[in-house]
């Protein structure tokens, strides 16, 4: 059976011989494919000029959105989180967090704070994807706590805004827990009669929508964000199905009733405005 | 019913000659010498397995096919039990099973995951996955126990809540929520024990409780060891390093220190071999709990359980 035996090793695959670009220079679009200027989309408030697909923005680009310049005084900003249970899948969580602080120039997954809105006094906290995907664990949650208690203490309407993968797997049963702890905190506001807006962008899901992303007195979403409880993969997995076009999209779950309405990101600062100041019975501003 | 997990079959071996042997004497022979033998080697190698169980075992036994689930413990605990169906919006879901009850004659509601043991109770009950109009129904008949002044007592034994497209377009993510929220608020006493698998949000649904509880051989996480695998390594097999990653047994969350009020202690090689047994010793930590709550009032009882939960966190500042 000799003929089976190979003498010598295959040929090498062709390398990949794209052309090379500058980096950064061009954005493809992840909706429409579309390739684009990239400054085009950073002066488009980072939206496809071509489909209004909203990329994702770090928190402080968010912020630099919804209020006004320089009124944000941020809460917690040095709150770190802890490898206390020393997890290691292929890298260390001490290494992965190190190496996120460095990429994101400090802060964590979440960045919180009080600032004015069009002259109104709110509470913000802000997810920033860029970090371990958005994941809360004890830090977020700690701080997404504090925010709306510090929207309790100033009587001032809370704002937030979610792009998170869900709980961080690195904190385990800590992690769960903040979904309890942060959900309970908003029961109190609720009781206090303060109101509470939750912003859904893309993406949201797991313990982050299956807690306080849910239970905005609105929940607000993004055009085409992606938002669910379960990721689209495990469902498939699941159901041995492909999923329905637009399945678990911005439009989909406003069809399905579960948030009241789809902003985007260029209209968001003044709806959110005209909309608090109607649940706070303020007058316009003018 | 026989069905035995790989680490527990020398045990089992070891137990059927030991059957044999007592069937034998009471046909006049006498073995008794070897039966004690025999005993004392099993009980040995009980210990032996169950001292050193890995993680992985200990989720294995979480999930093991005749452990006790929630209506076996409303067998054995309550008297006067009756199921009410339905979250008044879409339809019934068997994999919570919610009702009314008494515990030594005071009346109680009991909610928990229900898993099946045959393949047919087992599609039945989803597999013990609640889909989002279980939740309701769990928050429907919470409500009611706070209207009628009643403690609330639940069982967590669920790998996670359901995910499908059909829970997705009804709210999955929603109805978790909302039972957290409102769950934190209820002014009666909320006693919850995990007595298999604590599997995520689908879990915490039901379990945001005055006083939480674990089986001895019962698992909390916040995902599943697979999904966990399959997140991590792209590999849902890995699940037993991913178990060990977790820190997910009893043990490991007491360990924290501010999760979990007790481990409940199982019989000897599990809540599986005496589920009048294990019952039992729920039972007593369930009436020790209540009556410590009972001496609160309803504003304290949220109030505690409110810093309860305000307090899990691991930080720097």
């Amino acid at each position: 059976m000799a003929w089976f035996k190979k003498s010598k090793a295959p040929i090498a695959p062709v390398v990949n011989k794209k052309v090379q670009m500058p980096e950064g220079l061009w954005t493809k679009c992840k909706n429409c494919e579309e390739i684009i200027y990239s400054k085009e989309i950073e002066r488009n408030l980072n939206v496809c000029p071509k489909c209004d697909y909203h990329f994702r923005i770090s928190a402080r680009e968010r912020i630099a959105l919804v209020i006004d310049e320089g009124s944000f005084v941020e809460t917690d900003p040095e709150m770190k989180s802890v490898d206390f249970l020393k997890f290691k899948d292929s890298k260390k969580y001490s290494d992965r967090l190190k190496a996120a602080l460095k990429k994101n120039g400090g802060g964590e997954a979440v960045v919180t704070g009080s600032g004015l809105m069009n002259g109104m006094e709110i509470v913000v906290a802000v997810f920033d994807f860029g970090f371990l995907g958005g994941s809360m664990g004890s830090v977020v949650g700690e701080k997404v706590t504090r925010a709306i208690e510090l929207g309790l203490e100033k009587q001032a309407p809370v704002l937030i805004f979610s792009s998170s993968g869900g709980a961080r797997m690195q904190e385990s049963i800590l992690s769960l827990m903040q979904m309890a702890k942060s959900s309970a905190a908003l029961a109190k506001l609720k009781k206090a009669g303060i109101p509470f807006i939750s912003v859904l962008t893309d993406p949201t899901t797991g313990g982050v929508t299956a807690s306080f992303s849910m239970l905005g007195d609105l929940n607000i979403a993004e055009p085409k964000a992606l938002i669910g409880f379960a990721g689209p993969r495990v469902i498939e997995q699941t159901i041995r199905q492909q999923l329905p076009e637009g399945f678990q999209r911005s439009e989909y779950l406003l069809d399905h009733g579960m948030v009241d309405m789809i902003i985007s990101r260029r209209e968001m600062k003044q709806k959110l405005t005209q909309v608090l100041q109607i649940f706070t019975k303020q007058s316009p501003a003018a | 019913m026989q069905f035995f997990l790989d680490f527990e079959k020398p045990l089992a071996e070891l137990e059927q000659k030991l059957k044999e042997l007592r069937d034998y004497s009471t046909d006049g022979v006498d073995f008794s010498s070897d039966i004690k033998k025999l005993e004392k080697k099993s009980e040995k190698l009980r210990d032996e397995i169950f001292s050193n169980l890995t993680r992985w075992q200990r989720t294995q036994l979480a999930r093991h096919q005749v452990r006790p689930h929630t209506l076996d413990y409303v067998e054995h605990i309550f008297t006067d039990w009756f199921e009410v169906h339905g979250d008044r919006n879409f339809r019934d879901d068997p994999a919570l099973v919610c009702g009314f009850a008494r515990l030594d004659g005071e009346p109680c509601v009991v909610i928990g995951h229900q898993k099946g043991r045959d393949t047919k109770e087992k599609v039945y009950r989803n597999f013990g996955m609640p889909n989002p109009e279980g939740y309701r129904k769990a928050l429907r008949v919470m409500q009611m126990a706070e209207q009628f002044g009643l403690p609330i007592f639940t069982f967590v034994d669920t790998p996670g809540a359901f995910p499908g497209i059909g829970a997705e377009e009804r709210g999955q993510a929603e109805a978790i929520a909302r039972n957290l929220r409102e769950m934190a608020a209820l002014t009666v006493p909320i006693i919850v024990t995990v007595t298999g698998e604590g599997g995520s949000g689908g879990a915490l649904a039901i379990a945001v409780g005055n006083k939480v509880m674990m089986l001895q051989y019962s698992v909390y996480a916040v995902i599943s060891p697979e999904g966990c695998a399959a997140i991590l390594w792209g590999d849902g097999t890995r699940g037993p390093e991913a178990a060990e990653a977790l820190k997910l047994t009893s043990m490991d969350i007491d360990a924290l220190g501010m999760i979990i009020d007790d481990v409940i202690p199982e019989p000897a090689g599990g809540a599986h071999t005496d589920h009048v047994a294990a019952a039992a010793q729920v039972k007593s930590y369930l009436k020790k709990h209540l009556a410590e709550l009972q001496k609160l009032s309803p504003e304290e009882l949220v109030e505690q359980r409110y810093q309860k939960f305000r307090a899990m966190s691991v930080i720097e500042e």
